[in-house]
């Protein structure tokens, strides 16, 4: 779980770093939290949640604490989600990571909208659309994941996906 | 033990409650306080003002029930040393009066050519009807009968009855056998002052209706009735009408305040038969 959260806080900074864009347009350490949260349920979830949101705002200077709230807040209830409902395929988890997204975001601006004293206002445009490239992401990952021992084993026993062919 | 993972609502609080606190260190107020100084300011306010008013009730219990257990004891020796203050003050306003009294009489008698003794009042008189009172000088002190007796304001009275060693008896001058020969300041007019059972305690007879006395006239001793030494005062005229017949009627206001007699003077002068008017001296006996 550290190590996804490390791997995805890692990337997520490179990424902002080269494109300034994609710092809004895709959040790994929410698809990692959500991924977490759906492979190994609530509590781990919402660790998850907390420890990936508290390094996210230690990292991003801000406010410490509120991409924490919002991650846990995320991270438990994706967990009770995912332990309620089948979330096995690619559709459900999409839908899973959508809406995850934008509860975060809603969550995420409406607490900073509470400390700053101003109105809420989200751009649900640029959120529609982190939460579509966050969803293809984490399914993406979740079919890597998943997908990887298989491939581990038919590179074993036949040659593998990289291995030499043989006739 | 407690299994976190059964627990997973309150393991949402507590982290949640974190969360809120860590955010609220760093946000501050309108008033520029961070929010978790702010609202730990303003709950421990609210402790320390609850803390406060327990306190405060709590002693005010104390100090208006409990405590007071002691303040009976308190209460009843400062009672008692307020009534023994009374006394004491009540002495030394009497000593300062009767400082003055003295002082009074002091210059009285220096002012007063005639040989003169003090001397206190130490009794009244047990009988209503007679207005007299006991003097703490006698025969021993060279008082005798019919000897005037005089006080700082007018006259008093004369020695009556045979003095004894240390004490003598003084009839008044308002008494109603009292009599004495007076004439008015202003225009000289004769006649007798005597007392009378009533308000005021003397009258003035045997003046004319013709002679000029108004109300106000000082009336003084004339000295004619061998005992009370001339010119020393009586009173002062209060009412002055013409009579039916031949002389006025005089009601005399006496200057001395008969009701407040504590020292007095003795001329030590004795008495001497009456004489004219004409013949008898000013401040003296007549002879």
């Amino acid at each position: 779980m550290l190590a996804a959260l490390a791997v995805a806080i890692v990337l997520q900074a490179t990424l902002s770093g080269m494109w300034m864009s994609a710092g809004t347009r895709v959040n790994l350490v929410l698809v990692a939290i959500v991924y977490v949260a759906l492979a190994f349920g609530a509590v781990t979830g919402l660790l998850a949640g907390t420890a990936g949101g508290l390094a996210q705002d230690a990292l991003a200077g801000g406010i410490v604490g509120i991409g924490g709230l919002s991650k846990t807040i995320v991270g438990f209830f994706v967990g009770v989600l995912g332990a309620q409902f089948i979330v096995s395929q690619p559709v459900p988890r999409f839908v899973m990571f959508v809406g995850a997204t934008f509860v975060h975001e809603l969550c995420f601006q409406a607490v900073y909208a509470l400390v700053e004293s101003r109105s809420f206002s989200m751009q649900y445009s640029a959120v529609l659309l982190q939460a579509v490239v966050n969803a293809v992401i984490g399914v993406l990952a979740f079919q890597l994941v998943e997908g990887a021992p298989g491939l581990f084993q038919r590179r074993h026993s036949g040659g593998g996906f990289f291995g030499r062919r043989r006739y | 033990m407690l299994d976190i993972r059964r627990r997973t609502g309150v393991l949402l609080l507590v982290v949640t409650l974190g969360h809120i606190f860590l955010i609220s260190v760093q946000v501050q107020s309108k008033a520029g306080v961070p929010l978790v100084q702010a609202a730990t300011f303003g709950v421990f306010a609210r402790v320390q003002g609850g803390t406060s008013s327990a306190l405060h009730g709590g002693r005010t219990f104390w100090e208006r029930y409990i405590a007071l257990r002691g303040a009976r004891i308190e209460n009843e020796s400062l009672r008692s040393q307020v009534a023994d203050l009374e006394v004491r003050l009540q002495e030394q306003r009497t000593q300062a009066l009767r400082t003055e009294r003295l002082q009074q009489l002091l210059e009285l008698k220096a002012a007063t050519p005639l040989p003169t003794i003090a001397a206190d009042v130490i009794a009244g008189n047990p009988n209503p009807g007679m207005r007299t009172v006991t003097i703490g000088r006698g025969s021993a002190d060279g008082v005798e009968a019919d000897m005037a007796v005089i006080a700082p304001a007018g006259i008093v009275g004369r020695v009556v009855g045979r003095p004894a060693a240390h004490a003598a008896r003084v009839q008044l001058l308002i008494d109603r056998y009292a009599a004495a020969g007076a004439v008015t300041e202003r225009t000289r007019a004769g006649g007798m002052v005597a007392g009378v059972d009533k308000d005021p305690p003397l009258t003035m007879e045997l003046v004319s209706n013709l002679a000029d006395v108004k109300a106000g006239d000082a009336v003084v001793a004339s000295g004619v009735d061998g005992i009370y030494p001339r010119g020393f005062r009586i009173g002062y005229v209060e009412t002055s009408e013409r009579g039916a017949q031949l002389y006025r009627t005089i009601t005399v206001r006496p200057a001395v305040n008969f009701s407040s007699i504590e020292e007095v003077l003795v001329v030590l002068v004795p008495s001497r038969p009456a004489i004219a008017e004409a013949e008898a001296a000013p401040g003296e006996t007549v002879r």
